[in-house]
């Protein structure tokens, strides 16, 4: 008995050191060449490479677009995916942000992107060890000096969305599908609802949250209550939550291709997830979705700082004005198309100019309503 | 051939097993495995800092496989480890940032202590159904998981911050954070909790191996029947064995509540910690210093795959395979046993 | 003569070990072959050979005069070997039929055409006077019932030679002579029978010859019209047996377990034992005869805590210990071999060493502070094997590992050594060679000698008849005689416990 624990507690350190071995034998020779054949790049290039959260580079969300805008900034600059271009790392758990950050920051990067709320404390904490290495973040505020924030203003894309809703219902019933209660969704809703109610104060509008961003099961049960209770069109705020609206939306669809069922995208243009097709012919599901040009804000971030005018310290919020949020197209099968298209046109130029101001939050959604 | 000297030889093909069969899903896809490996030792141990995290990651790992095991050991199989670590992770926040003016001899013991104390009950109710109403103890903690998992969030939300996704970080007097340790490993998260952790590790040799409860409950885990036959109270030890496992995970809990993050965030789903705890458990045989040993090793491999794609462009889900290959190889060394005994026996004839 | 069945010097070893060294087995057509040894002699592993589960490292297997390389058992089974296996091999949950046809289905495009099957079957059982109802299912017959399912399954598959390995050791003796009776129409429809067993009665009713083995070496083949009981226990065993066992006359003292108006109901929540009244006095053997499943099990479980009492007492030296604890009925000095002693009496992944503590391990010098002291635990453990003939490579060898005999001396060496006033001894001798029943046996009257009493439960009448000086007949939950066995026959006996006797025994009982 005691032998073979004995056994076994050896056989697991070797197992351990041989791993080790195997690995480590033909490291350090190959290290340089690993990467060399990629080149291209210039010897002064501004590198640029971030960390993605949980949900990985292809989440067809937020850390894709952001990884989207790395790359186009990098075609400009001509630079290849590498070390000494532009790369992403991507975490598995919480607890590689500070990980991956951490090796970025060694792999010599001139800017290092945190994609998402979740990385702030990782990043507030390593910018303040890690003082020569520029870090940004989106979706979150670190004040410190090396840290460049990227905020968006989510209301303005949802208040375009609300107002297409207003007019697209015909019951007068809208649902607003949340991911988690954070203040980001928190956005989504303040602004969704201020612009139902600028152009449909009558419609009533559900609010439920799914809390999870990654449960499309429950996303489809939360949209049939809604659908079934009456509700014509829903929009999400709730990522791969917001999948399962979208499967519901298109199973209805298929039932009763007379039904009016809507909904509404959010992030990034998600129209294909709404393709349904009855009898030889497509339909879409989707209205329209809320813009959130993550790839924008990463791309214009990064050339201003390879320009060398990194704002670091400063919290940079993109909006409709420099185009970091905005709408899709509106869907064709729309009988309203034309009226909704010019009053989304409209509220455009009133946000832009300043006549409205949108609310980010309940207390701001309060005192908007009382206007 | 000797017996010890198969038991050495095992896990080392089992390791290079996994190696070849990695780099030969590498060479297929397209990929230098030399630089794969390379950058997985690199990201593991390659730099002084990544020591430091392979040590910090090693430590919550320790503690999970230990609940495993040790309800394992009694018989149980506890899947609610991963729900037992976030209620201590929890409850070691809550008495983190609640308490401002304590010293830190009383501050730090306590918070440990809360996290070790929520987890226990976390282990108690599944411990408790299971002794008195026979209800499977797997049933129980699986669902316990999303208990913990939702009421921790509501908590977090709720009850300690106002409407945020975040506590605010522990106080320092709470903290296992060590400037020291920082210093040395070039601000790696290495914490002290590790000591908390290898410490727990002899704690759990010497009650299973040493003591008449460690006797009791090892009995009740081999044969419930002769146990009670026998006078030991069969139910008061599954209880004690799930109370003991719940504690060990909710010190894992402490450890990246006080170590590693020093807050808790609401969470869209769960930590994986407590899960991986069970592959830890089996592959070091349910025994401490097995435990110990997977961990490492769970821990190095878990560090160093993050640094995979950056340095040799392998893709993330190719070092996932590449990675569970090696746990796969490792795990399943009894087909390697039964090839070396099949060799040595025609080696014989 | 004509052999059906030749084993030629068969000599098979395992790393360490010769299981089978120069075993010859020849076994001709129409006769009942006994294979008799001790536990671990070799008797499986030479029937594993020949049913080619195990290659032979050296030896030649004729069958009908050919050899023959039996490599796996599907050719066993083409040559016509079937084996009845110890432990059933049946699916619960399927009729007898399903189970005979199981992997020889009779299809008919495709499906499984159970009507001729049944037929088939029915045939066969009515032409080997094996009565099954082809459609009941497994879990609703008796274990003689599933028996026969399992000789109908070899018969169904055509097997001309049958291997029997411990028929009896599960049966009642109502069902023993069934089954003989069956062996014998067996014969006479030409099939020939190997018989595994170490019961000498059983060899000397049915058995043409013997084969005898020990210790993995063919001893020799004797007729059985040639031998007798004695002769043959010392063939198997290497020395001389004594059956009856030598006892002197008791001498009764006080009582130590006194029971009246007991009442239990089993799991299913029928009562089990009805209003039992018994009494043990010191100095005393009373043994418990009874038909299994007459609340013989129930009653044990409350005498030693393991089953809560619905009423009436259990008095050990005049304290009532109904309903406590097993541990405190323990410690008020009561010992128990239980019944079953993989599951209720050791624990198998545990050392030997340690299950001699099983029960005392925290109590010194065992344990101090909740410390175990291994060494005082060890030195215990070797102190009893060597006190107790265990027979085990070492004291930390695991309990799984060694022979059910040596096991079963393990659990009497540490319930004798706690030198209880009272010993329940359950079934004490299943599954046991002669010579480790007599070790306990006379283990048991040593206990008596001593002044201790000691309570015997067993369904072997002969081990009842030898050891008790008391003999109580258990009959539907209830004592229905109390008899002396100097002047009691196994006939009286058998139909006291077959409950007609039942009537008279309450006449006595008045009087």
């Amino acid at each position: 008995m005691k032998k073979r624990k004995f056994g076994l507690a050896m056989s697991l350190v070797l197992a351990a050191g041989t791993i080790l071995g195997a690995c480590g034998g033909g490291g350090n020779e190959e290290e340089q060449g690993g990467t060399a054949g990629e080149g291209g790049n210039k010897e002064d290039a501004f590198t640029v490479a971030m960390v993605t959260d949980v949900g990985g580079v292809d989440d067809k969300s937020f850390n894709q677009s952001a990884w989207e805008g790395l790359k186009a900034y990098g075609e400009e600059k001509g630079l290849s995916k590498g070390k000494d271009g532009f790369d992403y790392m991507q975490s598995q758990s919480d607890a590689d942000y500070a990980t991956n950050l951490n090796t970025l920051t060694r792999q010599d990067f001139d800017l290092i992107f945190g994609i998402g709320y979740l990385m702030e404390p990782a990043i507030g904490e390593i910018a303040g060890q890690q003082t020569d290495q520029n870090f940004a973040i989106v979706d979150a505020v670190v004040e410190q000096d090396n840290v460049a924030s990227i905020m968006f203003k989510e209301q303005e894309a949802a208040f375009l969305a609300g107002v297409t809703a207003g007019l697209a219902t015909e019951t007068n019933k809208i649902g607003f599908l949340g991911g988690m209660a954070i203040p980001v969704i928190e956005r989504f809703e303040a602004g969704f609802r201020a612009g139902v109610e600028s152009v449909n104060p009558d419609a009533d509008v559900q609010i439920q949250y799914a809390e999870a961003f990654d449960k499309a099961e429950a996303g489809k049960a939360i949209a049939s209550k809604m659908y079934s209770s009456g509700v014509d069109v829903i929009f999400h705020a709730a990522g791969g939550t917001g999948n399962g609206l979208f499967t519901e939306a298109r199973d209805l669809k298929k039932k009763d291709p007379e039904r009016k069922v809507w909904a509404i995208g959010v992030d990034s243009d998600q129209t294909a997830e709404g393709v349904v097709t009855i009898d030889g012919t497509d339909h879409n599901v989707i209205i329209t979705s809320a813009l959130k040009r993550v790839d924008n804000a990463v791309k214009d971030l990064s050339l201003q700082a390879a320009d060398g005018n990194f704002p670091g310290g400063e919290v940079t919020t993109y909006g409709l004005t420099e185009d970091g949020v905005g709408l899709a197209p509106i869907n064709e099968e729309l009988e309203n198309k034309a009226e909704i298209e010019a009053k989304v046109e409209e509220y455009k130029e009133k946000i832009k100019n300043g006549e409205i101001t949108v609310p980010g939050s309940y207390a701001e959604l309060k005192t908007f309503s009382a206007q | 051939m000797s017996s010890r000297f198969t038991n050495i030889l095992i896990p080392v093909i089992a390791v290079f097993l996994g190696v070849l069969a990695g780099t030969i899903i590498m060479l297929v896809s397209g990929y230098n495995p030399i630089a794969g490996y390379s950058a997985l030792w690199n990201g593991a141990f390659g730099d002084i800092y990544y020591i430091g995290e392979v040590v910090r990651q090693f430590t919550p790992y320790i503690l999970a496989g230990l609940a495993v095991a040790f309800a394992f050991r009694t018989g149980l199989f506890n899947i609610g480890v991963e729900g037992q670590l976030i209620v201590g992770w929890l409850a070691a926040v809550w008495v983190g940032v609640s308490f401002e003016e304590l010293p830190k001899i009383i501050h730090l013991p306590l918070a440990v202590l809360a996290a070790a104390a929520a987890g226990a009950l976390w282990g108690f109710i599944p411990g408790f159904l299971k002794a008195k109403f026979r209800v499977h103890e797997v049933i129980v903690t699986i669902m316990l998981n999303y208990v913990a998992l939702h009421v921790t969030n509501s908590i977090i939300r709720n009850v300690i911050t106002d409407g945020k996704e975040r506590t605010p970080n522990v106080a320092e007097s709470a903290s296992l954070r060590s400037p020291f340790f920082e210093s040395i490993t070039d601000y790696s998260r290495l914490h002290w909790g590790i000591l908390i952790a290898l410490a727990c590790a002899i704690i759990m040799w010497f009650l299973l191996e040493k003591t008449t409860r460690g006797f009791e409950l090892r009995a009740v885990g081999y044969n419930q029947h002769a146990s009670h036959y026998a006078g030991m109270n069969v139910n008061t030890n599954i209880i004690l064995s799930m109370v003991i496992s719940g504690a060990f995970a909710g010190l894992a809990g402490a450890m990246e509540a006080l170590g590693t993050f020093g807050f808790a965030s609401i969470k869209g789903g769960f930590t994986g910690v407590g899960f991986d705890g069970i592959a830890v458990a089996l592959l070091g045989g349910n025994t401490a210093i097995g435990v110990v040993l997977a961990a490492l090793l769970f821990g190095g491999l878990k560090i160093g795959a993050l640094n995979m794609p950056l340095e040799s462009g392998v893709p993330n889900e190719l070092v996932d395979i590449i990675i569970a290959l090696i746990i796969f190889f490792v795990a399943s060394s009894y087909i390697i046993r039964w090839f070396i005994e099949r060799i040595s026996k025609k080696g014989v004839k | 003569m004509e052999y059906v069945i030749e084993m030629l010097n068969i000599r098979k070893e395992f790393p360490g070990i010769v299981a089978n060294d120069n075993i010859t087995l020849q076994l001709e057509k129409g006769e009942i072959h006994a294979l008799l040894g001790e536990n671990g002699a070799g008797k499986s592993t030479l029937m594993n050979v020949l049913f080619g589960l195990y290659q032979p490292e050296q030896g030649e297997i004729k069958v009908k005069g050919k050899p023959v390389k039996i490599t796996d058992p599907n050719i066993a089974n083409d040559l016509g070997i079937g084996m009845v296996h110890q432990h059933f091999m049946l699916v619960d949950t399927f009729t007898v039929t399903e189970n005979i046809i199981l992997g020889k289905e009779t299809t008919k495009s495709g499906v499984i055409d159970i009507k001729t099957a049944e037929k088939d079957v029915r045939e066969i059982s009515e032409r080997y006077g094996l009565k099954v109802d082809p459609s009941a299912k497994i879990s609703d017959i008796s274990v003689g019932m599933q028996q026969r399912v399992e000789i109908l399954k070899t018969l169904y598959r055509g097997a001309e030679i049958l291997i029997f390995d411990e028929p009896t050791a599960v049966l009642t003796p109502q069902e023993i002579k069934e089954l003989i009776q069956i062996m014998k129409t067996l014969i006479k429809e030409g099939k020939s029978i190997i018989l595994i067993t170490h019961k000498l009665k059983e060899i000397m009713e049915v058995c043409d010859r013997v084969t005898v083995i020990r210790k993995g070496k063919g001893i020799g083949t004797v007729s059985v019209s040639e031998t007798n009981p004695n002769e043959l226990a010392s063939l198997m065993v290497g020395r001389e047996v004594v059956f009856s066992t030598e006892k002197t006359e008791a001498s009764p003292k006080q009582e130590v377990l006194q029971i009246s108006g007991l009442k239990v109901k089993d799991s299913r929540g029928v009562e089990a034992v009805r209003g039992l009244d018994l009494d043990v006095r010191a100095g005393e053997i009373v043994g418990i005869a009874g038909v299994d499943g007459n609340g013989q099990s129930e009653l044990i479980e409350a005498i030693t805590g393991l089953r809560k009492t619905s009423a009436g007492t259990v008095k050990l030296n005049g304290k009532e210990i109904q309903n406590l604890s097993p541990r405190k009925i323990t410690n008020s000095g009561l010992a128990h071999i239980p019944q079953d002693r993989h599951k209720h009496g050791l624990v198998l992944d545990f050392p030997i060493g340690e299950n001699m503590v099983l029960q005392t391990y925290n109590e010194r010098p065992f344990s101090k502070n909740g410390i175990l002291n291994f060494k005082n635990i060890y030195n215990k453990a070797r102190t009893l094997i060597k006190e107790f003939d265990v027979r085990t490579p070492s004291e930390y060898t695991l309990a799984r590992s060694l022979s059910g005999g040596n096991q079963q001396k393990a659990i009497i060496a540490r319930e004798v050594d706690r030198d209880p006033d009272i010993l329940i001894a359950a079934q004490p001798t299943r599954g046991l060679d002669v010579g480790a029943i007599e070790f306990i046996h006379k283990r048991l009257i040593e206990q008596r000698d001593n002044g201790k009493g000691v309570l015997l439960i067993s369904f072997e009448l002969d081990e009842i008849m030898n050891v008790s000086d008391r003999i109580a007949v258990i009959y539907e939950g209830e004592i229905v005689a109390v008899v002396d066995p100097k002047q009691t026959t196994e006939q009286q006996l058998g139909l006291l416990m077959a409950g007609s006797g039942r009537k008279e025994a309450e006449e006595k009982a008045n009087v």
